[in-house]
């Protein structure tokens, strides 16, 4: 339909960018404000959108090092926000590792190989990722107590146990590996099975140098899930030194020492990263984020 | 050659064969030891759960039969583990009075009851410690009469006080031997006995004439006896009553209560129940306490409707918000698209614990960014955090702000599949815009985002994250029996009777929890209903 736009089409091109600009003022807003709010002068002062007299000190606090106030006295880091980071990286990157492994063979077999009880297990799934963590939480805790009353270095408080109860939420993955699998052509696996190769090397050699596409995604998505868990991390981890970013950060904003600006610039420090990594995924991401409701 | 081969790889398996059995085996008898454990500390959930899986994957690793199974057994596995187990778990602590008071099995309650002990009036002797090597020492007493003892070199070593787990306080034992004179060599100052306090209480000490001895003070052992005996069964005993040595009281376990009771002389029930208590069945009740306890109903009948208006009033806001904002972004004509999708993906890529955290900041009363805008452009700082309504709102706000950009994803998505031609028939109608978004986009958009918006309502039904990072639940609701606030949502809800507070119930808790997983299990079964029609 190739035709001179009328000015009605112009006048509502012009009001759907002043409404998206405005929009967008009121979404990025808080963002905006926080990024000023790390370069403020004190926890408290209230100030400009521009900081009137910027400094550094909120982001040396959060990169670990110490700081000197005006009276000469030397302040420590308040949190080891550094070490926190290090937690939710090694906790996330491990356990997404491990369910991108245990996900990969359970949808192989889902995929690929004829089992009793494969259409029931593959349902039992779908429900039962419907129930989050968050609602069996006093079981987790009463099953981690149990855990390290018998073996310590996987219960309570530790990061072991943690990336242990994060691989109970493999569900959504094997059904999102199961579905790119069944895209793939079986001819190739076929005939190297008639060739004398096991399912294991069929699925090793052939399947699995295939798919890495979606193994990145689930990677991420794993990743991404992991790092931003508060609940289970929350009642699993106590020792200040082990907790993970999600957990650690609340304590900034406690109302007996609320230290806004030292919590802004770690937000920052330790947000902008894991900001970074989805936008740069989210093309890949959102379909494998739909994917999980739409298909059946 | 062929041949050759085949003997090695023949000569290999059969290596690894047999190593394969040797690693079973052994897996087998750690883990029946661990299973025999379990079982005999009254832990008996937990080992036959643990005796089930040991079992599952020893017969899916060693059997030809279960090849396949081999694939699926650790992933389904952990499944089972965390997320069947912990559900199945919960529906069961429902049914029990499992909460700090009533936190032990009854194993484990008697069995602090007869480690219990008293000393013996009279029976006092000095003490002192002598070095002999390194955090060795040995140990002398003296009786009030000039007898005195001492033990051979014994390691006393001070616990790590930040060790993890904390160090076992195992007691030590220490057999001491009859002498005349003391050691030649000066006691340890009271310093160095000061600072091995702490060990010194775990230590009994045995004389040769079998009576066992603890510290009873800075310079003192005292004899000591266990308080309690299980009442022989020549005098009634049925192995569950238990007698009080000092003061010949009989006590015994009420499995109704979860406490050892007094019995009075017609062996019925007294008195209240001695700490520590065990965790029994007590059938409906947690869960009458919430239908019928007022004290508890209230607030949970409460709290169940905000978290129903919070769920619905989430979808609609990201919905109405998502589905615009999507059609603005696929509008072919609009400049810059591109820029703008990913700006209003922003809200989406910040990890929500870091944006809700920020808004907890912005929304503060005194210090927080939004009041001084407010306060300067009209005069006002309101409560955000006190006053229910305006906290209420707050959630919703920053909800929205988190959730609208997946709901803008998936239209997105859709809206593609939506073919042009529609869009064009309803022009040469004389339709506009606002027309074509009620008559054509919304409807066609409906059908497939139905069973995801039932998704995203379970979601935010469950928003654990949102409210226990902005509000917490507060302000409180007056007059209720368990922590509850007026911003909480079931889940957070059932997160502070099980662990804010010094209540601890958690069988409370989990019969909320198992109220809510009905009610999230008939949202998951309409879902996969809806999306089979679908298809």
């Amino acid at each position: 339909m190739a035709m001179v736009e009328s000015k009605s089409v112009i006048y509502r091109k012009l009001a759907a960018h002043a409404f998206l600009w405005f929009f967008l003022a009121l979404i990025i807003f808080p963002l905006l404000m926080v990024i000023a709010i790390s370069f403020r002068t004190g926890n408290f002062a209230v100030g400009d959108i521009i900081p009137s007299n910027p400094t550094l000190d909120h982001w040396r606090l959060a990169l670990g090092m110490s700081i000197i106030d005006e009276a000469g006295r030397t302040i420590p880091p308040p949190f080891p926000v550094l070490l926190w980071l290090w937690n939710s990286v090694k906790v996330a990157v491990i356990s997404a590792i491990l369910i991108v492994a245990l996900s990969t063979t359970c949808a192989y077999a889902f995929a690929r190989l004829r089992f009793s009880g494969r259409s029931l297990l593959l349902k039992a799934m779908l429900i039962f990722q419907m129930f989050p963590a968050v609602l069996a939480l006093v079981a987790y805790y009463a099953l981690f107590s149990r855990i390290t009353e018998y073996f310590p270095p996987l219960g309570l408080n530790t990061h072991p146990g943690l990336i242990f109860a994060y691989l109970g939420g493999i569900a959504l993955h094997v059904w999102t590996i199961k579905g790119y699998f069944e895209t793939i052509d079986k001819s190739l696996e076929e005939s190297a099975m008639l060739d004398g190769a096991s399912p294991w090397q069929a699925f090793r050699l052939i399947l699995l140098p295939l798919s890495v596409p979606i193994l990145a995604v689930v990677f991420i998505l794993a990743f991404i899930t992991a790092i931003t868990e508060y609940p289970v991390a929350s009642i699993l981890l106590q020792d200040e030194a082990k907790l993970t970013l999600a957990v650690g950060s609340q304590y900034y904003l406690n109302p007996q020492e609320y230290k806004w600006g030292d919590f802004a610039a770690a937000a920052v420090m330790s947000g902008l990263p894991i900001t970074l990594v989805f936008l740069l995924a989210q093309r890949w991401l959102v379909g494998g984020l739909t994917a999980g409701g739409v298909k059946g | 050659m062929a041949v050759t081969t085949g003997l090695i790889e023949g000569a290999g398996t059969s290596a690894t064969h047999w190593l394969k059995w040797i690693v079973l085996g052994l897996i087998a008898l750690i883990n029946l030891y661990a299973v025999t454990l379990m079982y005999i500390q009254g832990e008996t959930v937990f080992a036959l759960v643990f005796l089930i899986l040991v079992a599952t994957g020893l017969y899916v690793f060693a059997a030809e039969r279960a090849y396949v199974h081999r694939y699926i057994f650790p992933g389904v596995a952990t499944m089972f583990i965390f997320i069947v187990f912990p559900l199945a778990y919960t529906i069961w602590i429902a049914f029990t009075n499992y909460s700090a008071s009533n936190i032990l099995t009854f194993e484990r309650a008697r069995h602090y009851h007869l480690s219990q002990t008293y000393r013996i009036e009279g029976q006092n002797y000095d003490f002192s410690l002598y070095a002999a090597g390194t955090e060795a020492y040995r140990l002398a007493l003296t009786a009030k009469t000039g007898e005195r003892f001492i033990s051979e070199p014994v390691e006393l070593r001070v616990p790590d006080a930040k060790a993890q787990p904390p160090a076992a306080t195992a007691p030590i034992e220490i057999d001491l031997t009859a002498i005349d004179t003391p050691p030649d060599q000066p006691p340890l100052a009271v310093k160095e006995l000061v600072r091995l306090r702490g060990v010194m209480q775990n230590v009994v000490a045995h004389l040769p004439d079998h009576s066992d001895l603890r510290m009873s003070g800075m310079r003192q052992f005292a004899a000591t006896r266990p308080l309690f005996q299980v009442l022989p069964s020549a005098q009634g005993g049925d192995g569950l009553i238990l007698v009080n040595q000092q003061t010949k009281e009989r006590i015994a376990p009420d499995m109704r209560l979860g406490f050892y009771r007094q019995l009075n002389a017609e062996g019925e029930f007294t008195g209240p129940g001695i700490a520590p208590g065990f965790s029994v069945f007590v059938g409906w009740k947690n869960f009458l306490r919430v239908l019928t306890d007022p004290g508890v109903q209230g607030p949970f009948l409460q709290i169940f409707g905000w978290t129903l208006t919070f769920s619905f009033l989430s979808v609609v806001f990201t919905l109405a918000i998502g589905t615009v904002l999507a059609s603005l972004v696929q509008w072919e004509g609009l400049a810059g698209r591109g820029l703008y999708r990913l700006l209003l993906i922003l809200p989406y890529a910040v990890p929500a614990f870091i944006s809700i955290l920020v808004f907890r900041g912005l929304f503060n009363q005194n210090f927080g960014e939004i009041n001084l805008l407010l306060s300067q452009v009209f005069g006002i700082r309101p409560g955000w955090f006190n006053d229910p309504t305006l906290a209420r709102t707050m959630l919703l706000i920053v909800n929205t702000w988190l959730g609208y950009p997946y709901m803008m994803i998936l239209c997105m998505g859709l809206l593609k599949a939506i073919p042009a031609d529609l869009y064009e028939a309803s022009a040469m109608d004389g339709s506009n815009f606002i027309r074509d978004f009620f008559s054509i986009t919304l409807p066609i958009l409906m059908k497939p985002l139905t069973p995801l918006l039932i998704a995203s309502f379970a979601f935010n039904f469950n928003n654990f994250v949102l409210v226990q990072l902005l509000t917490q639940g507060r302000p409180d609701i007056i007059g209720a029996q368990t922590p509850a606030g007026t911003t909480d949502l079931l889940v957070t809800y059932t997160y502070r009777i099980a662990f804010e507070g010094s209540g601890q119930d958690y069988g409370l808790a989990s019969a909320i929890a198992t109220l809510i997983f009905i009610m999230v299990g008939i949202l998951a079964l309409i879902n996969i209903k809806l999306m089979r029609v679908d298809r």
